[in-house]
C-alpha cells in the first residue's frame, strides 16, 4: 500500500509524539541500569547526555519538518518582488522577516546578493537580508528552546531580527554602493519564468526533505555538542566561568565577540557549549554576544561575500554588526 | 547537447553534477556536462539559489538537487522541444 503524504505526514508525527513522551522514562531507566554510583561526576555527565542529546534531536525532527512546510511558501524569488518596492527603513525591517522564513544557504550568498541588487533593492535592505538570514535559523532556535526555555529562544530572535534590521540601516545610510565589485552592476540576467504552484503534497514533501538534509548535517554537532557541554556540566567547578565570562569582566563581552567571529561552527554545536558556560556563570549577555557572533558571522561566508564586496565594505559589515551584537550583550548583562 | 552545473563548487553543486552526468550515460545521448564555477557567469542566468542546471542555454531548475529519473526527464522534454 502506498501511503498518501498526508498520511505519512500523520504518521511521522504521531511516532513523535509517542517517542517524546516515552523519552524521560527511557532515559531515567538506561542511567539507573548502569552499574555508577548514585552520584559523582561521570554519573552526572552521563545523565545529562543520556537525557539532551534525544530530546534536542526529537525537537529538532519535528520544528525542522514544519519549517520545511513553512517555507515551501517563501522562496528567495518571491522575496526580491516584495523587497523591490519598500522604502528603507520598512524594507529593512521586512528583509529581516523574510531572512527568516525564506529558504537560504549561504552558498547561494552571492548569487542571491547579485540578484537583489540587480533588481534595484537598496543595498541596506539587502544586508538586512543577508544578517538575519544565517543568524536566526530553526537549529538555532530549537536548541535555545530545548535547552534554555521559550523565554530565551525569543530574546535571541529578538534581538537577531534587531540588529539585522538597524545593521543594514546603518549600512544603507553610510552609502557604500561604490564598495560593491563593479561588474555586479552590469550584469544583465535573464528573467527566469516563474515556477509552478507546489501542491500539497509537495509541501509535504518539503517538510520531509529538510529533515533529511538538516538532521543528517547537523547530528553530529549535535551530539559534540552535548558531549563537550555534559563534561563542562560534570567536572568544570561551579562559579569558573565568572570571572572570565560573568558580569564583572567588563571586557568579556568584546572579548567573546572577537573570539566569536573567526570561530567557525553551527548553531548546533555551540549552544550545548555556551548552556554548560552559562551554568558555570558565564552572564546571559556575555553568552548571547559569544553565540550570535559564532551563528551570525563567520569566516567563511564573509570569504564568500568578498567575491562581491570590495575589501572597506566586508570591514563595515563586520564591523556593524560586531558593534551591535556587542551592545546587545552590554544590554542584557545590564538587565539580568 | 551543451548541459551546464552552476554553482561555486559546494557539496549540492557537486552531487548535482554527478547526477546529469548519470543521466547523460543512462540515456546514452551525445551531450557535454560542463561544470561553471565563475560567479559572474552563474548571475548572468537569473538564479537566485544554486545549484542550477541549464540545458542548451535554458534554466530548467535552481535551488534544488533534481534526481537522476528527473534530470533524465528534463533532458527528454527540452530535446523534444529543440
Amino acid at each position: 500500500m502506498k501511503l498518501s503524504q498526508f498520511q505519512r505526514a500523520c504518521l511521522f508525527i504521531a511516532a513523535w509524539v509517542i517517542l517524546y513522551l516515552a523519552l524521560e522514562p527511557a532515559a531515567g531507566l538506561l542511567v539507573s541500569a548502569l552499574p555508577l554510583p548514585a552520584s559523582s561526576s561521570t554519573t552526572e555527565v552521563i545523565r545529562f547526555f543520556a537525557y539532551e542529546a534525544p530530546k534536542v534531536l526529537l525537537l529538532l525532527m519535528i520544528v525542522v519538518f514544519g519549517v520545511g512546510i513553512v517555507r515551501s511558501y517563501f522562496s528567495p524569488e518571491k522575496t526580491r518582488q516584495i523587497l523591490g518596492k519598500r522604502s528603507l527603513l520598512v524594507g529593512n525591517f521586512l528583509a529581516g522577516m523574510l531572512g527568516i522564513v525564506t529558504p537560504f544557504c549561504s552558498c547561494s550568498a552571492v548569487p542571491l546578493f547579485i540578484g537583489f541588487v540587480e533588481t534595484g533593492i537598496p543595498l541596506g535592505v539587502t544586508f538586512s537580508f543577508l544578517i538575519a538570514a544565517p543568524m536566526i535559523n530553526e537549529v538555532a532556535v530549537v536548541l535555545l528552546f530545548g535547552m534554555f526555555g521559550w523565554k530565551t529562544a525569543l530574546i535571541y530572535v529578538a534581538t537577531g531580527l534587531t540588529i539585522a534590521i538597524l545593521a543594514g540601516y546603518v549600512i544603507g545610510r553610510l552609502g557604500v554602493e561604490r564598495y560593491v565589485e563593479e561588474w555586479v552592476y552590469t550584469i544583465r540576467a535573464t528573467v527566469l519564468p516563474q515556477e509552478s504552484k507546489p501542491s500539497f503534497d509537495d509541501r509535504i514533501r518539503a517538510g520531509f526533505t529538510a529533515v533529511r538534509d538538516i538532521v543528517s548535517k547537523v547530528w553530529v554537532y549535535i551530539l559534540a555538542g552535548i558531549g563537550v557541554g555534559a563534561l563542562i556540566h560534570g567536572y568544570v567547578p561551579e562559579n569558573f566561568m565568572a570571572g572570565i565570562m560573568g558580569k564583572s569582566a567588563w571586557w568579556a563581552v568584546p572579548v567573546s565577540v572577537l573570539i566569536g567571529v573567526p570561530l567557525y561552527s553551527n548553531a548546533a554545536g555551540i549552544i550545548p557549549i555556551v548552556h554548560a558556560l552559562l551554568e558555570k556563570g558565564a552572564s546571559l549577555g556575555t553568552a548571547l554576544a559569544f553565540m550570535m557572533s559564532v551563528i551570525g558571522l563567520s569566516l567563511p561566508e564573509t570569504i564568500i561575500l568578498r567575491k562581491v564586496l570590495k575589501l572597506p565594505l566586508i570591514f563595515i559589515f563586520v564591523g556593524v554588526v560586531a558593534t551591535g551584537i556587542i551592545i546587545v550583550g552590554y544590554l542584557f548583562n545590564l538587565i539580568y | 547537447m551543451k548541459i551546464k552545473v552552476l554553482g561555486p563548487g559546494c557539496m549540492n553543486c557537486k552531487t548535482l553534477a554527478h547526477r546529469a552526468l548519470e543521466a547523460v550515460q543512462q540515456l546514452n545521448i551525445d551531450a557535454t556536462v560542463e561544470k561553471v564555477e565563475d560567479y559572474q557567469a552563474i548571475a548572468s542566468y537569473g538564479i537566485l539559489r544554486t545549484p542550477g542546471l541549464v540545458i542548451d542555454e535554458k534554466v530548467v531548475s535552481y535551488g534544488s538537487v533534481p534526481k537522476v529519473d528527473e534530470i533524465k526527464a528534463l533532458i527528454l522534454k527540452q530535446s523534444a522541444k529543440a
